[in-house]
């Protein structure tokens, strides 16, 4: 009987490891454990044992079982496992192919640049001041130092609506503004982002229609090497660490002195390139004190308030940083020109 | 203005400093030097020769055979095809291995048979503009005086071994509108001294007054006038070097007399005119301001018509010139002039910018004017023009001036601590550098205790106040030696307004939904001004457009965003989304600025979604725009505000259009574009928005509150509702929220049918309803409740039905 025993359970384990799917091992579990199996049998013939032999016998036929039953559930696993990899290896496919485009459009280049200057100089305390593009010839000239009759107004050919209502040339007329506002009283400190038209004919480099960002600091003790060091903190913001600003005299209307203010060219480090002209520097800003007669329009006491003031054109800016060669492509709005703004 | 480096050697030592360093010095210093240009564009081996013989080549109607002297042994045979050529000139010949402009080297030739060792030159093929040669060289050689020495370098007796220093004048340095005033300028920089042209006036015996008398009618427009003449003068050439002078300087030479008058304005900055004394027709100068319809024909021959605007000179009958403008044809000096009235005077600058823009005549004169002279050298300038014209025309200088001066001059003083200076500046300059400055600068001044009291020269026009004694300090303490600093003070950080805030996320609400931005004109026709505006006003005119196509203020975004749209397709980019924010302009009757409103406005064409290999493609519909406007509305917290309303617009297509409403009030629209309009535009279909975005960026919202995540399950219901085709899908939903109360929580469309399966004029729209109860779970029953009374009030209101 023992030996039967032990032959069952060679011939079921061998029979387990040729099953090659569930099926086929369901139909071993059944053939050597099922009630009709050969163990059961075994079993069965137990009654002919005497009481002495019974237990012996009983763990030995406990014990071919759990070897069996072992047996079969580690076949089942591998079988499993089998049967899953080969699904998946069915369901494999190819990474290389599209994915789903998610469309996105973008900031226009201008916007770019100007949002990107509006935050540096927000870093730095000021606040953006807007006002009408549509402008009376008073805050857009005449509270600027420019009186009706001013040479310098030819500097700024202009278009007019009336006598006294033009597309302003400038975004000062903001400053002239905002300082009325103030009603005499400082610090005033602020940075005017716009729209501004003058009478040119489009053109690679002109555009009767373009972009301006002005800043203003009125307060008590602004000094002119204040707006060195702002400047110069705005160039390096903007255009590398590495960058270093010049003053060179200017003349406008409305600040005294005037300079203009170059940044170092960012192509060459200075040295002298195509971008710079050869010169190392690069034009970026008109800047200058705050003219007292500006200050006293305004209601400032210019004996106890002085200022500065600056501006740049973001279409310049944004030509000389990304390398755009007509001014016109920012108003043409082709999507080709657009899109290449996508990205950080 | 143009600076000759070796004529301003007359006035400023310039030893040691190169044209170039010259230039860079002055540019530091404030006043830009657009260029230096080397008057020797490479030429060499041109010499002075003298015409020996000249015969006719025997091949050649057009050609010269000519002998020349270049001062090197035998006379040299020289093929010249200029008309010019005679025996006896002196010209310049380019040896045999000379280089002329651009490289031209000269070689031995044969020209028709004859030999020709060298070139005999005109003004031109030395590098001279063909406008600054004298016309009477125009179309030839140019000859020099017969005492040109033979063999000399012909280019340093044209003095063209120069350079020429082009400053770009900003309009508060007239100042620097002559040779004195750069001199000035320029040892102010080297701190050098200035030598000024020497004077010395031999009149004669006789009285200026019994030539001429002088009258002015308004001084204000002419607050100083002094004229001499000089008679007996021969017209002539001016000497080879005031030629040279003016020619560098941009100017063509004629002959003495008005040279001199040209060269006085370049020297002092003081335009003067010569009259032809007996050719005025009568011996009174009478200035005034012209009778309406006076008319005068000027030295360029063109008859021109007056106004009481305009000043003129005239002889106490009819004008002899447009007063700082231009003389009169009638008393203009011609070769037969003997006798000269020289006019200096100082104008008032509107008076003859009112002419210039009038005449669109603008001259040398007439721009010093404008920009304003220096009244204190006026009667120097006319002393050194008599001078000249006696020693250069033969002439002879009659005794005295006449003149008619209300000038009331006054020296401007400025007053300025050293205190101030620093403390605008930042600096700490001490009282000697700024006493230096001031020397270099010729200023008078005293100082005590820090305190400097400026006389400033009637020069300087452009220093009034302490700030422009500050620029000059500056500028000559030089800005690279300003330091660095930032503004001391309360330090309040910046930040965006609400508004401004809110704006920026909408703009990148948008461009994450696939809208490109895009920037337009703000100058637009007539026709599409008012095109699709929300509002319309009376369209803004300018009064100067230069063009029909910029020539009024728009009131919609749209038509130039269908512009760009139409650019893009023409362009092959047939996808395109584009949205922009920007202002339109409302009249606000004729004194008053516009209401500028700041609006939103989108273009959508063509393909919106494709992934095709996966088998989605999407083109744009009137419902992908609304989605995105909805996510807009709901980026706001408005979303349950708005509302959509079918409507009617013009250019838009009738049956797909929508007004967006915000809280009942409307707000912009949505719709496609009318297929007319769309043919004009060259587009195909296509949808646009534009939305009042300050009212949608003011319209006061709630802060976000929290509201607890749902604990309990929900129970949904679906239902289709079979109406009458007309019913509209909003209208039911709003009737079925208002119906299901608290519980109902949610309601959404799931699907919409018309067609076979219903009965004619009908539609079915299925609608997905969920019920929710915060604090517990819902039972069965409750909600059946809820959910029989939305579908009474639909059968009650709308006649729906359910569908079986
Ligand atoms: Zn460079």
């Amino acid at each position: 009987m023992k030996e039967r025993l032990q032959q069952l359970q060679q011939e079921a384990l061998e029979k387990i490891e040729q099953a090659n799917d569930l099926k086929a091992l369901n139909d071993v579990r059944v053939a050597y454990l099922g009630k009709k199996g050969p163990i059961t049998e075994v079993l069965r013939g137990m009654g002919a044992l005497s009481p002495e032999e019974r237990p012996v016998m009983g763990a030995l036929v406990n014990e071919v079982r759990e070897v069996i039953q072992t047996a079969l559930e580690a076949r089942q696993a591998t079988l499993e496992q089998a049967e899953v990899e080969k699904k998946l290896a069915a369901e494999a496919i190819d990474v290389t192919l599209p994915g789903r485009p998610i469309r996105r459009g973008n900031h226009h280049p201008l916007t770019r640049v100007i949002e990107e200057i509006e935050d540096l100089f927000i870093g730095m305390g000021y606040t953006i001041a807007e006002g009408p593009e549509v402008e009376k010839d008073y805050y857009n000239f005449e509270a600027l130092n420019l009186p009706k009759g001013h040479p310098a107004r030819d500097m700024q050919d202009s278009f007019y609506i009336t006598e006294e209502i033009l597309l302003r040339t400038h975004t000062s007329p903001v400053q002239a503004r905002t300082m009325e506002k103030h009603q005499g009283r400082g610090p005033v400190k602020i940075i005017c982002p716009g729209k501004v038209y003058r009478r040119d004919n489009d053109d690679a480099t002109h555009s009767h229609q373009f972009t301006q960002i002005e800043g203003l600091v009125v307060d008590e003790h602004i000094r002119m090497s204040d707006l060195k060091g702002t400047l110069r903190e705005f160039a390096r913001k903007m255009f590398g660490e590495d960058r270093d600003i010049r003053f060179r005299p200017s003349f406008f209307p409305f600040t005294e002195p005037s300079v203009e203010v170059d940044v170092s060219c960012a192509n060459c480090g200075g040295h002298g390139c195509s971008v710079c002209k050869g010169t190392g520097w690069i034009e970026i800003l008109g800047a200058g004190m705050v003219h007292p007669n500006v200050l006293e329009m305004a209601g400032f006491d210019s004996k106890k308030y002085t200022g500065f003031a600056f501006g740049m054109g973001p279409e310049r800016i944004a030509m000389l940083k990304y390398g755009i060669d007509d001014i016109r492509h920012f108003y043409q709005n082709d999507v080709r020109f657009l899109q290449q703004f996508n990205r950080v | 203005m143009f600076v000759s480096y070796k004529w301003l050697q007359q006035y400023v030592d310039l030893t040691n400093i190169t044209a170039k360093e010259l230039a860079d010095r002055i540019t530091k210093a404030g006043i830009e030097v657009e260029s230096v240009e080397v008057r020797n564009k490479g030429i060499q081996g041109v010499v002075i020769g003298h015409v020996l013989e000249r015969e006719q080549h025997p091949n050649a109607d057009k050609l010269s055979k000519c002998f020349v002297d270049i001062g090197e042994g035998e006379p040299v045979q020289i093929i010249c095809g200029a008309p010019n050529v005679a025996k006896g000139q002196k010209v310049a010949v380019a040896k045999v291995g000379a280089v002329l402009p651009g490289n031209f080297k000269i070689k031995r030739a044969k020209l028709r048979g004859e030999e020709s060792n060298g070139m005999i030159c005109s003004l031109q093929e030395l590098g001279v503009e063909s406008k600054l040669v004298p016309k009477e060289y125009a179309d030839g050689i140019f000859v020099f005086p017969s005492d040109a020495p033979v063999g000399a370098d012909a280019l340093e007796l044209l003095y063209l071994d120069d350079e020429v220093l082009e400053l770009s004048l900003t309009p508060n340095r007239a100042d620097c509108l002559s040779m004195i005033g750069v001199a000035y300028e320029v040892a102010a920089i080297l701190g050098r001294s200035v030598k000024l042209p020497a004077i010395e006036l031999h009149e004669n015996s006789e009285s200026v007054h019994d030539y001429i008398s002088v009258r002015v009618d308004t001084p204000k427009d002419n607050p100083l006038y002094v004229g001499r003449i000089v008679k007996n003068v021969k017209i002539g050439p001016s000497p080879l070097w005031m030629q040279a002078r003016l020619m560098a300087a941009g100017i063509r030479p004629h002959n003495n007399v008005v040279d001199i008058t040209n060269y006085i304005l370049l020297e002092y900055g003081q335009p003067l005119h010569a009259f032809d004394y007996d050719r005025l027709g009568s011996k009174e100068i009478v200035v005034r301001r012209a009778k309406a319809g006076e008319t005068i024909v000027t030295l360029d021959d063109v008859e021109r018509t007056l106004t009481e605007e305009h000043l003129v000179i005239t002889n106490g009958k009819e004008p002899v010139a447009l007063a700082g403008v231009m003389g009169g044809a009638n008393s203009e000096v011609c070769d037969k002039t003997v006798n000269v009235f020289i006019e200096a005077a100082y104008f008032n600058g509107a008076t003859i910018r009112q002419a210039v823009k009038d005449h669109g005549l603008r001259s040398e004169s007439s721009t010093r004017f404008e920009k304003g002279i220096d009244p204190a050298r006026t009667k120097e300038a006319l002393d050194r023009a008599a001078m000249l014209m006696a020693e250069y025309a033969g002439g002879e200088v009659i005794g005295g001036v006449v003149e008619v001066n209300t000038l009331q001059r006054k020296d401007v003083v400025v007053t300025i601590t050293l205190d101030r200076i620093n403390n605008v500046l930042g600096t700490t300059i001490t009282k000697e550098e700024v006493a230096g400055i001031l020397t270099n600068l010729q200023f008078t001044f005293t100082e005590e205790n820090g305190t400097f009291t400026i006389t400033v020269p009637s020069r300087r026009r452009d220093i009034a106040i302490e700030e422009d004694i500050i620029e000059e300090v500056a500028r000559l303490y030089g800005y690279d030696n300003l330091p660095a600093t930032l503004p001391v003070g309360e330090a309040k950080p910046g930040k965006l307004t609400p508004y401004q805030a809110k704006r920026r996320k909408v703009r990148r609400y948008l461009e994450d939904a696939g809208l490109f931005q895009a920037i337009t004109y703000s100058l637009t026709n007539e026709a599409k001004a008012t095109m699709f505006a929300l509002e319309t006003a009376e369209p803004i005119r300018l009064a100067l457009p230069m063009s029909e196509e910029r020539s009024v203020l728009r009131q919609s975004l749209v038509p130039h965003l269908l512009e760009a749209a139409s650019y893009n397709r023409a362009r092959q980019v047939e996808n395109v989304a584009l949205y922009e924010i920007g202002s339109v302009y409302l009249a606000n009757g004729e004194h008053e600025l516009p209401n500028e409103k700041e609006r939103l406005a989108g273009v959508l064409t063509g393909v919106w979604h494709a992934h095709v290999w996966q088998g989605e493609k999407k083109a744009v519909d009137f419902y992908v725009a609304k989605g995105i406007l909805d996510g807009l509305f709901a980026l706001l917290g408005l979303e349950n505000r708005v509302e959509y309303k079918q409507a009617k617009r013009e250019h838009l297509h009738p049956g797909r259009t929508a007004d967006m409403l915000l809280d009942g009030k409307t707000i912009g629209f949505i719709a496609q574009l009318h297929p007319i309009v769309q043919k004009q535009f060259d587009l195909k279909e296509t949808y646009v928005f534009e939305l009042d975005l300050e009212v949608l960026l003011k319209a006061e919202v709630d802060n976000i509150r929290y509201t607890a995540i749902p604990r309990f399950p929900s129970i949904t219901r679906d239902i289709a509702l079979v109406v009458d085709e007309h019913v509209v899908a909003g209208e039911l939903q709003k009737a079925i929220i208002e119906a299901g109360g608290e519980l109902l929580k949610d309601v959404s469309i799931f699907d919409v049918y018309k067609g076979d399966r219903l009965p004619e004029g009908k539609k079915s729209i299925a609608f997905a309803l969920r019920y929710y109860d915060p604090e517990r779970t819902l039972t069965d029953e409750e909600v059946t409740n809820v959910h029989e009374q939305v579908i009474k009030a639909v059968e009650q209101q709308f006649g729906a039905t359910l569908r079986g």
